[in-house]
Order: structure tokens, then sequence, then C-alpha cells
């Protein structure tokens, strides 16, 4: 394991053993792994996310990716997340992938039929970062089929904005979110587009505390796929997926999330499984400031 | 050591501005104590509800598991901030004020609805509208200020 693993590793560690020992507060979080509603999270919480994909890969080994984030509420109109990434290619090795940071900023200060967020992420990722956390420009399923030896030595440093559009309406959230993505390199811009809908399973709440009620579930749906390049826009060459979702809130301050993505073209991977589990730690920055000598 | 170090200053970076900036904001109330917390100031947004969302009823008004219902939902979502029992902590300010309690339902509605994103109160409309009017009826239950001794009771 690489010294960045090993740090990783560690600071993942401890994390959770923060999450596992502190007071959790219940989130009402939406469903979708891909695509990003308008919802932000609330000032001074962190929430630690794990998540999983499992992807098949014609004509080479399938893959298992992943990813931890940590989102942070700074404010309650800027959101910023760090993101650990890795995979295992079966009959291959386990990597260590990059990372990237994430910030989300509200543009409006009240709600609105459509409320728009912008997005701007820094990444550094290896050629070999299989976690299709968005699917841009002309993101194939063939390019992941060389050895992780080979695609490692691939480095790749993004930028990448997004306008995350989203509202809430009679229970259902819409989103569509547009993605343009910068290789820091020499790479034209690539795009991408993210949709999805989601509405919870009951409306109201329950009485009485419960695990299992129809208000914890959120099912909904996501699509998303890539929009070519600057010299090349449209859907040619490019891969989409189709994937219904659902997000199981416990009382227990757990989020549970599960998504089974199918390819919806020859260019992507036949099937993706995704699932994360996430909680949130209330008063994380109160908690940092009180370590450092702030107020009590 | 090249590739560790540059993920390690963004890290700590990121954490030293973030929990700086969510600290830096001046807290809107100073105590946990209803009395001490009172700043008529800090209830002026409930005035900017427009007239519309203030006329609307609650439409669950007379559902017999609204209060209860929303007490959970306050645990869950509400208590970390303005406290157990609403009385207000450093980060959030009390709801038993008659600010609040004499405030038509569909302002705190409206205010629960939109936050106010300058003062960290977040957005609440990720909660689907039946969730916020139960809330709404519960904080609309507790009534008015707790008495002192009320206040400073231990919690159960």
């Amino acid at each position: 394991m690489s010294s960045i693993g090993r740090l990783a590793f560690l600071v993942s560690l401890f994390l959770c053993f923060l999450v596992l020992f502190s007071p959790g507060a219940s989130a009402q979080e939406n469903p979708y792994i891909v695509a990003y509603d308008h919802y932000l999270e609330e000032p001074g919480n962190l929430e630690i996310e794990y998540f999983s994909t499992f992807g098949t890969q014609r004509g080479g080994n399938d893959f298992h990716a992943f990813w931890t984030e940590f989102e942070y509420g700074a404010t309650a109109w800027w959101t910023t997340e760090f993101y650990l990434d890795g995979q295992t290619t079966f009959g291959d090795s386990t990597i260590f992938t990059g990372f990237r940071w994430e910030n989300r900023f509200r543009l409006l200060r009240q709600e609105h039929f459509i409320n728009p967020v912008l997005y701007v992420e820094y990444e550094h990722t290896s050629g070999a970062d299989k976690i299709l956390k968005e699917v841009e420009g002309h993101d194939m399923e063939s390019d992941y089929l060389e050895p992780n030896a080979i695609l490692r030595k691939e480095h790749d440093q993004e930028m990448e904005l997004k306008l995350l559009l989203s509202g809430t309406h009679m229970g259902w959230n819409f989103v569509e979110n547009t993605i343009a993505t910068k290789n820091l390199s020499n790479v034209p811009w690539e795009f991408g587009y993210a949709l999805g809908a989601s509405r919870p399973l009951a409306l109201k709440a329950s009485a009485k505390r419960c695990s299992f009620c129809r208000q914890n579930f959120i099912a909904g749906v996501e699509m998303y796929g890539g929009l070519g390049d600057r010299y090349s826009f449209g859907l040619n060459n490019t891969s989409h997926y189709l994937a219904p979702v659902v997000a199981w809130n416990l009382p227990s301050d757990w989020t549970l999330r599960l998504s089974g993505g199918f390819g919806l073209n020859d260019q992507s991977h036949r099937f993706l499984l995704r699932w994360g589990v996430s909680r949130e730690v209330p008063g994380f920055g109160s908690m940092v400031n009180r370590l450092f000598g702030g107020h009590k | 050591m090249k590739t560790l170090s540059l993920p390690l200053a963004l890290a700590a970076a990121l954490l030293a501005l973030s929990v700086a900036l969510a600290q830096s904001q001046k807290p809107e109330s100073a105590s946990t104590t209803p009395a001490a917390s009172y700043d008529p100031a800090i209830y002026a947004e409930l005035g900017k509800a427009p007239e519309k969302a203030r006329n609307r009823t609650n439409p669950l008004q007379n559902d017999p598991d609204a209060v209860a219902a929303g007490a959970l939902l306050f645990e869950q979502h509400c208590a970390e901030c303005h406290g157990d029992v609403a009385e207000g902590t450093r980060k959030g300010p009390s709801l038993l004020v008659p600010e609040v309690q004499n405030a038509p339902p569909g302002a705190i509605f409206w205010l629960l609805t939109n936050g106010v994103v300058r003062k960290k109160m977040p957005v609440w409309s990720k909660l689907p509208e039946p969730q916020r009017w139960q809330l709404v009826r519960y904080i609309k239950s507790l009534g008015g200020p707790a008495t002192p001794a009320e206040s400073s009771s231990p919690k159960p």
C-alpha cells in the first residue's frame, strides 16, 4: 500500500471512530448517487459517506470501485467535500486512484420553483479511477480495459463545473445537472449530464419511532451520461446509464443507498451495482473549534 | 511524498477554512435559556413572510397525530440547534417566545421552507410539505415562554 493509501486508511479509521461514538443527526437524504439536488449540508455538520460501485467489464475483468466522502457544511450556502477514491480490478490489483475536492454554492437565498447551485470541483486522479461518479465527454467502457499497472501511470488533473438545478413539488424532487469538465492539460472541454427524480414513499411522518415506516424510504431514478466534447458535442461515442435508486433513512441516523445502473448503449458498462452508507456528525465544526481552544 | 503533500495541504486548508467560516458567524443566541436569548431582531424574518404564505392554514390542524409526529421530527432535525424542547441554544434561538408562538402557522411554515440561509438556518423544503406542517403543529403546541424555574430544571 502506498503512503497516501496508508494515510487515507488512518484518516478513514479515525473518522469511522468519530462516527460510531458521536451522537448523530437524522438526515433526510435523497437517494441519488450521481445526481445532485440543491440541498446542502447543515452548517457545522460533517457527513461521512462510503460508496461502492461494482461494474461489469466486457473484454476484461469486472471491478469494484469505492470512495469515501467527507462532506462539511461550512455555511448554509456553502458545502465542501473531500473524496478519496480507490478500486479493485478482479484478477489484477487494488489501488488508490486519487482525490477530489468539491464545493457547492447555493446561489439564491430563498426557495424557488427551480433552485440553482453552482458546483466547482478539483480532481487529481489516475487513469485507473473507476468510481464513475460522473460520466462526461466520450467516457466509454473500453477506456477501462487496460490493466491497473498501465492505467495508473496516467494522471488527470481536472476542474469540473456543474450547474445543479433542483426543485421539490408535491413531495417529488426533480434534478438536472449540467457538467463541464476541463482537463488541466491540453484536452478540450468535455460535457455531461445527470437527471433524477425521487419521492418519499410516504409524505407524512409517523407518530411513532420506526425503522420501516414508509417515510424513511425514498425511491427514484437517475440517468446520466456524456455529451461529447467541445469539438464533437453530442451523443456519438458516449455512454449513458439509467439507474433506479432507493435510500433508507434510519432513525439511528444512518442512511443506506442502493442503486442498480443499466448501460443504455454499447459504449456503456452493462451493469453497475452501487451502494452507500453515510452518517452525519452534528456540530463537528464546534467540536474542532473547542479542540483548538475556541468558545465553550 | 510529493503526491501526499498536495492532498494533505488541501485537506488541512479546507478544514481550517470551513471551520473558521462556520465559527465566525455570529451566534443567534448567547445562552441556553429563553429569557437570556431573547432578541427581537432574530425573529424579524418571520415578519418577512408574504401575505399569501402567512394566510395559509395548517391542513393538519385537526390531525390527532400531528403533534406527536412533529415532536419526533423536531428531535431529529431541529433540536440540535434549537434545544431539546425548543428553549434555544447558542446555535439557534428559542422558539418558545411570543414572536414564534403568536406567529401565524403559515409564517412558520414559510420560514421552515425557505430557511434564513445567511443566518445559518438551513432550507427545510427537503422535508415533504406534510412533515413541515407537522413540525409547525408541534412548535405551536409548545405554548409559550417557560418560567425561569422550568427552564433551569434538568432535562430527563
